[in-house]
C-alpha cells in the first residue's frame, strides 16, 4: 500500500439553524484518506458520521439552511466546498456514495441497466449501445448472475444484495478513486452483507479504490478497514489503524464501543450498554462531550475540551487520559 | 415506497377482471374508428339535406331519424364524433404539457420559483371554471381554436397541482440523492430520473378530464359560442332540436346519448388504468 494522500478534507464543520438555534453535528472533522485504503468511520446513530459524508458530496438536505466549511483536495487538487458547481463535477467522477438502504436507492421506474448506464450516458457522453455494454460489464463485475438477462430487470424484481450490487456497479461507472459506503450493509442479511463486503475488498484489490466506510458494526470494521475513524458528538474522537483502535482503544467511548459488543460465546452474559444518551447537540457539556457517560471522567474534563492528540505514533485520541487508557488496554493484554 | 403500493395494489385486484379498463378501451376504440372512418361508416353525408324527408322519426332508411333539414341524424352523429373527440384530446393535451412543465418547475426548485407560479395558479384557480372559459371565448370570438386557447390557459391547473406534489415528495426520494451523488444535472434529474414517476396521477386524471372537455365542449356549441353550424357537432345538433323537443325527440335524444357514451368511456378508462396502476387521484 502506497501513502501518497488521495482524499485529504480539513476542518470540515457543517453547521445548521434550526428552530433551537444553530447547532454543529460536524464540528471539525480532519480526514486523510490513502489511496487503496479503507478507512471505517464509527460512531452511534446522531453521531454526524453520515453527514460528515454527505457534506462532503455536497449531499445535505435542502430543507436546512446549512453552512460548510472545510479544506478539501482531492488527489491533490484544492475543491472549493462551497461551490455546488465544484461538488457536481467531482461527484460520481472522483468521490462517489453508495447508500444503506438499496431498495429505495434505485429509481422503481428504470430498468437496472439503464440505472448502471445513466452515468457513463449523461457525463462520459456515450452512445447507447456502448453505455449498455459498459453497464453489463460492470454488472458482471460486481457479480451480478447472468448480467444480459437481468440488465432488463427493474429494481422491485432483484433481492436486496442484488440491488446493493447494482448500486456499487453504477456508482462505479465513471471510475471514481473514492467510494463513500454509507452502512452499505446494514439493510442486509450477515450472510449477504459479508459477500458485499468481500466484492469491496475486490474491487480495491483490483482497481485501486479507496474506501470511506461508515457503519456501527465493529465486526464490519474490525473485517475490513485498514484504519477507523472513531465519531462521537460530531467529533473524531479517536483514529488510529485498526489494530491499535481496536485492540488497544484510548478513548472511554471506543472502549466503551468495543465491550457492548455482544459476544456469540458468552453464554447467558448481560449486554453491555453505555450509560446515558448522546447529548443534544443544542446544550453540549462544557469541556469533554463525553464526560456525562464516560466511566473515567476527571474533575478537569468539565474545564478541558480534550484535542486530538498523539498516543503514541499515528494514533490519535481525543481524551485527557488517553495514554494512561491505552496503557492499560496492553497491561490487560 | 411507490412500488410497494403498486406492487400491493397489483396482487390485490389480480383476481377481479379489469372489465373497466376493458370496457372503457373498447368504447374508445370504437369511436376513434368511426371519426375516423366516417366517410365510410356514415350512410348519408352530413350535410346532405333531403328536404322531402324533414323531422322523420327512425326508421328503416334513417335509423335515428331526420331533422328540420332532412339531415340524416345518425351520419351527423358519426361525422361529430371527429369534433367532439378533438376537443376532448387537444383540449387535454395543450393544458396537460403547460401544467406538467410548471408543476414540474414548481415542485423541483420550490423557494421563489414555487412562490410565483403557485400565486398564478390561486389566481386562475379562484374564478369559477366555466364561467373562466366562457369570458375567455366570448373575447377571443366563437370556434374550436377559441376554446382549445382557452382550456390550455384555464385547463392547467389541476396538472400543475399534481406533478408539483409528487415533485415535492419524490425530489427527497433517496433514488434522487443517489442520483444526485452521482453528479446529474438538474435537467436530468427533472426530467428522466423524477418526472416518469410523477407523472402517473397527471395522465389518470388527464383520461377524466377529455370527458370534462367534451362535455364543456358541447355546452359551448349549444351556447353558440364553440362550433359554428353547419359543422356536425354533438352540442350544437342538441342546441339545434330544442325547437323541435315535443315532435322529434330523435334529435336530441340521439346526440345526448352519444356524449353519455362516449364520456362513460373515457371515465371507464381513467378507472381502469388508476385501478391498474394503483394510483388514486384526489
Amino acid at each position: 500500500m502506497s501513502t501518497d494522500k488521495l482524499l485529504s478534507v480539513h476542518n470540515l464543520c457543517v453547521e445548521l439553524s434550526t428552530a433551537q438555534g444553530r447547532i454543529r453535528p460536524v464540528d471539525d472533522v480532519s480526514i486523510d484518506l490513502r489511496r487503496g485504503e479503507v478507512m471505517g468511520l464509527v460512531g452511534e446513530s446522531g453521531s454526524g458520521k453520515s453527514l460528515t459524508c454527505r457534506a462532503l458530496m455536497g449531499l445535505l438536505p435542502g430543507n436546512v439552511t446549512s453552512n460548510v466549511t472545510a479544506a478539501l483536495e482531492v488527489d491533490g487538487e484544492h475543491i472549493d466546498i462551497s461551490s455546488t458547481k465544484a461538488l457536481r463535477r467531482i461527484r460520481g467522477r472522483e468521490i462517489a456514495m453508495i447508500f444503506q438502504n438499496p431498495s429505495s436507492y434505485l429509481d422503481p421506474l428504470m430498468p437496472v441497466w439503464r440505472q448502471i448506464a445513466e452515468p457513463l450516458l449523461s457525463r462520459e457522453g456515450l452512445g447507447r449501445g456502448e453505455a449498455r455494454a459498459q453497464a453489463v460489464a460492470l454488472m458482471r463485475k460486481v457479480g451480478i448472475p447472468d448480467p444480459p438477462n437481468n440488465a432488463r430487470a427493474y429494481p422491485h424484481q432483484l433481492s436486496g444484495g442484488m440491488k446493493q450490487r447494482v448500486m456499487i456497479a453504477a456508482a462505479l461507472a465513471c471510475k471514481p478513486k473514492v467510494l463513500i459506503a454509507d452502512e452499505p450493509t446494514t439493510a442486509l442479511d450477515v450472510t449477504v452483507q459479508m459477500q458485499i463486503l468481500r466484492l469491496l475488498l475486490d474491487l480495491r484489490k483490483e482497481s485501486g479504490l479507496s474506501i470511506i466506510l461508515v457503519t456501527h458494526d465493529l465486526a464490519v470494521v474490525s473485517m475490513v478497514c485498514d484504519s477507523v475513524n472513531v465519531m462521537y458528538c460530531g467529533r473524531i474522537v479517536e483514529h488510529g489503524e485498526r489494530n491499535d483502535v481496536l485492540g488497544t482503544p484510548a478513548h472511554p467511548y471506543t472502549k466503551a464501543l468495543l465491550s457492548s459488543e455482544p459476544s456469540l460465546l458468552g453464554e447467558g452474559e448481560e449486554l453491555k450498554a453505555i450509560s446515558g444518551q448522546l447529548p443534544p447537540l443544542n446544550k453540549l457539556p462544557s469541556g469533554c462531550r463525553y464526560r456525562s457517560r464516560c466511566e473515567f471522567v476527571l474533575e478537569r474534563c468539565a474545564d478541558q475540551d480534550p484535542e486530538l492528540r498523539a498516543v503514541h505514533g499515528a494514533h490519535l485520541a481525543a481524551c485527557l487520559r488517553c495514554e494512561e487508557l491505552a496503557g492499560r488496554n496492553e497491561a490487560l493484554a | 415506497m411507490i412500488i410497494a403500493k403498486t406492487m400491493g395494489g397489483v396482487r390485490r385486484r389480480l383476481a377481479l377482471p379489469y372489465w373497466t379498463l376493458y370496457f372503457g378501451i373498447g368504447i374508445v376504440i370504437v369511436w376513434t374508428a368511426l371519426a375516423v372512418f366516417a366517410p365510410i361508416v356514415a350512410p348519408y353525408s352530413p350535410d346532405n339535406q333531403i328536404l322531402t324527408a324533414t323531422l322523420q322519426a327512425p326508421n328503416s332508411l334513417h335509423w335515428l331519424g331526420t331533422d328540420n333539414f332532412g339531415r340524416d341524424v345518425l351520419s351527423r352523429i358519426i361525422w361529430g364524433t371527429r369534433v367532439d373527440l378533438l376537443m376532448g384530446g387537444l383540449g387535454v393535451l395543450f393544458p396537460f404539457i403547460i401544467g406538467t412543465i410548471i408543476g414540474t418547475l414548481a415542485g423541483y426548485y420550490g423557494g421563489w420559483v414555487d412562490r410565483i407560479l403557485m400565486r398564478l395558479l390561486d389566481i386562475t384557480m379562484s374564478f369559477p371554471f366555466f364561467v373562466l372559459i366562457i369570458a375567455i371565448v366570448a373575447v377571443l370570438g366563437a370556434g374550436l381554436v377559441s376554446f382549445f386557447i382557452a382550456v390550455a390557459l384555464v385547463g392547467w391547473v389541476s396538472y400543475a397541482r399534481l406533478v408539483r406534489s409528487q415533485f415535492l415528495v419524490l425530489k427527497k426520494a433517496d433514488f434522487v440523492t443517489a442520483a444526485r451523488s452521482l453528479g446529474f444535472s438538474n435537467m436530468r434529474i427533472m426530467l428522466r430520473h423524477i418526472l416518469p414517476n410523477a407523472i402517473l396521477p397527471a395522465i389518470v386524471f388527464s383520461m377524466s378530464d377529455a370527458v370534462i372537455d367534451i362535455l364543456l365542449g358541447s355546452s359551448l356549441s349549444y351556447l353558440g359560442l364553440g362550433v359554428r353550424p353547419p359543422t356536425p357537432e354533438w352540442g350544437l345538433m342538441i342546441a339545434e332540436s330544442q325547437n323541435f323537443m315535443g315532435s322529434a325527440w330523435w334529435m336530441s335524444l340521439f346526440p345526448g346519448l352519444a356524449i353519455v357514451i362516449l364520456a362513460l368511456g373515457f371515465s371507464l378508462l381513467a378507472d381502469g388504468v388508476a385501478q391498474r396502476l394503483g394510483v388514486a387521484v384526489e
